[in-house]
């Protein structure tokens, strides 16, 4: 995937429509923050881009040699909620996803997956007994177990501590040089090196400050 | 006594004590099942049938004290809120459900050359059999919540409303009309039943209830080193994670 | 190298296995519901044996349906659902392998339960053999039929007997043809193979169908 091309997005909810003409370009390498206040529709927003939502209006469309594989399956969403089952350990868990996500057969193995966020040691434990930054780690490994090009990022950092938040800016950089993209919602600086920002509305600009 | 209620004690006490049980287990287990099958008369009436009554009627007794054990660990999660309470009540709910299913079971296979049928729905009968269904729902209540402390509550508190079973059980007999045959051992006048069938029954009695024992402290044992190993886990993820965000 | 449907197919197994899942619990509540029609309508085993298909089924029908409130409502909580939706496999699939599992999982150890419930309605063993080839061949329409429930009502907050009452009504056909085939078993002017063919096709064509309209609930879901 080569870029992703938004033009007049909006998204209702309730009857309201919650995400009015949003437009925006995302290349290879790049990555894009929407910035708003609580309820603007930064998670609207994205859930909509990763297919969960219905577009009320506008254009979504994405080039490249992958052109007529549909978004959501080119795309790998980090949301509020992780994803895992508590009843299966993390290796389980992580398992499960690539096979579920990759396209190819050859998946890394979980546990080198889980050892670049620092919970190798853990990997055989249910992740019923691990604390939240710990299964929000587990969550971000999974973008690791499958390549796709579009990682959609609704609050990646929420609860995670300093040395997780760096883990995760190497990652980024890491992705982006390989020409990926991402896309984030965001209070929180991320550490996204020259990410343009998206502001839907009433937001204190300063929050962008990706330094 | 105080002393075993430590859960270190109690491991090694029952360590001592499993090994000594299990062997009075299978000795009065050998001696009941030989006098059973060698020297009990068959019944005039009911021919060598009978016998399974010396498997059917210690399983009803155990079904019962099973209930009556737990009961009394459950006062103990309530009142003293005791880990070793905990463990006991556990422990007990599925040896209970067993003993209860094993009643049931020997009890159809006697009633169908007797009554002609492998199931009434009279009152004794079907008293036993929401005895099973309150085992049952007992350990689906110890599955589903995780939290160890949070499930005994529960539990204790189900036990406690479930006794009222019990007694309805012991003389459903006596206050309706049943198929089933009333009490002939433990009854106002001694036992009605004659000594040639009394003896190893109650031999058969002894042997379930040291079966009983043996395996509710192995049971207890594993529920006790079952919740260490849960909390060494939960305390090494906890660690874990320390020494690699140090390093 | 495992495809992403058998993963998919061991993962919902291992659940339904683990704590919490669920799994044995709808057997319990089948021999609840069987053993509590006895107190209602009395002791009779004449009565009993005459009217116990019609008693198995309803509990089966009972039991299958109040199990599935969870099959999509679990993976809605924790964001699994959201997930499968980007994964390269068909939803149609992903749900018609959720099914199977869950069928196995619940419906399959009420097909086991089921002669020896029948046992206690004082039912004959050719009644008995009736029983368990009708709920083997009417369960799936039931657990499919549920489904289409469960992802409607997946993300409600209280979907549970929203979903009972959406598909009890569905179930019908199943009930008929499920308690006739039964009942043929033991006797009757109608040969048992004739509802029995009746009742397959309709977890034949549930199978078929109930995928479809399942996953394009779930898509339609507002989350």
């Amino acid at each position: 995937m080569t870029s992703l091309l938004a033009r007049d997005l909006c998204v209702d909810r309730g009857g309201r429509t919650i995400v009015k003409n949003i437009s925006f370009d995302l290349r290879a390498g790049e990555a894009l923050v929407a910035l708003g206040r609580n309820g603007a529709g930064k998670s609207t927003l994205l859930r909509a881009i990763a297919g969960f939502l219905p577009l009320s209006g506008g254009r979504l469309s994405h080039t490249g040699a992958e052109a007529e594989i549909p978004l959501p399956e080119l795309s790998h969403y980090v949301g509020h909620a992780d994803g895992l089952k508590s009843a299966l350990t993390a290796a389980e868990n992580l398992a499960f996803w690539a096979r579920m996500l990759a396209r190819s057969d050859e998946t890394p193995s979980p546990s080198s997956a889980l050892q670049r966020v620092g919970l190798k040691r853990l990997a055989d434990f249910p992740v019923a007994y691990l604390s939240a930054g710990q299964k929000r780690r587990v969550a971000l490994a999974r973008l690791f177990m499958a390549p796709r090009p579009l990682w959609i990022l609704d609050e990646p950092a929420t609860a995670l501590d300093i040395a997780s938040q760096q883990v995760l800016a190497e990652a980024f950089a890491e992705h982006r040089a390989a020409g990926g993209m991402i896309l984030a919602a965001t209070h929180a600086p991320l550490g996204l090196v020259d990410a343009a920002t998206l502001d839907l509305g009433s937001a204190p600009a300063d929050l962008g400050g990706n330094a | 006594m105080l002393k075993y209620a430590n859960p270190t004690n109690f491991l090694a006490l029952a360590g001592r004590l499993i090994p000594w049980l299990a062997a009075a287990t299978a000795l009065s287990l050998g001696a009941g099942l030989f006098l059973t099958f060698f020297v009990a008369p068959d019944d005039y009436q009911q021919g060598s049938s009978v016998k399974i009554m010396y498997l059917h009627v210690p399983s009803a007794w155990l079904s019962m004290m099973c209930y009556v054990i737990m009961t009394s660990a459950a006062l103990g999660t309530i009142v003293w809120r005791h880990p070793l309470a905990d463990a006991a009540q556990k422990a007990a709910a599925p040896l209970g459900a067993i003993f209860t299913l094993l009643c049931l079971v020997t009890g159809s296979l006697w009633g169908k050359p007797m009554w002609g049928t492998w199931w009434v729905w009279d009152a004794r009968l079907t008293s036993v059999l929401v005895l099973f269904l309150i085992y049952l729902g007992l350990i689906g209540l110890w599955q589903t919540i995780e939290e160890p402390a949070q499930a005994a509550r529960a539990a204790a508190i189900l036990t406690l409303v479930g006794v009222v079973n019990i007694p309805i059980i012991k003389f459903s007999v006596d206050w309706w009309n049943t198929l089933h045959q009333p009490a002939s051992v433990f009854k106002i006048g001694g036992p009605a039943i004659s000594g040639s069938m009394l003896w190893p029954l109650l031999i058969m009695a002894v042997a379930f209830t040291f079966l009983f024992l043996t395996l509710h402290l192995m049971a207890i044992r594993n529920e006790i080193l079952r919740r260490r190993l849960r909390r060494l886990s939960i305390d090494a993820a906890h660690a874990e994670e320390k020494s690699e965000a140090t390093a | 190298m495992r495809s992403p449907l058998s993963a998919l197919f061991w993962r919902e197994l291992r659940i339904a296995r683990s704590v919490g899942g669920g799994g044995a619990m709808g057997v319990v509540f089948f021999l609840i519901l069987v053993s509590l029609t006895p107190f209602a309508i009395g002791p009779d085993l004449n009565l009993l044996s005459r009217i116990g298909p019609a008693i198995l089924w309803i509990a089966a029908l009972l039991a299958t349906l109040l199990g599935l409130d969870r099959l999509f409502q679990a993976d809605a909580d924790d964001g699994s659902l959201d997930l499968l939706l980007t994964a390269a496999t068909p939803l149609e699939l992903i749900v018609l392998v959720k099914c199977l599992a869950h069928w196995i999982a619940t419906a399959l150890p009420l097909v086991v339960a089921s002669p020896l419930l029948g046992l206690t309605l004082a039912m004959e063993p050719e009644s008995l053999a009736g029983i368990s080839l009708s709920l083997l061949a009417g369960t799936p329409a039931l657990t499919m039929l549920g489904a289409i429930g469960a992802a409607l009502t997946a993300g409600l907050r209280r979907g549970g007997l929203l979903m009972a009452v959406l598909i009890l009504p569905l179930t019908t056909p199943v009930l008929i043809f499920g308690v006739s085939s039964a009942a043929a078993a033991s006797g009757g002017t109608v040969p048992f193979h004739i509802p029995m063919l009746i009742l397959s096709a309709l977890s034949l064509a549930s199978l078929a169908g109930a995928p479809f309209a399942a996953a394009a609930a779930l898509r339609a879901r507002d989350a």
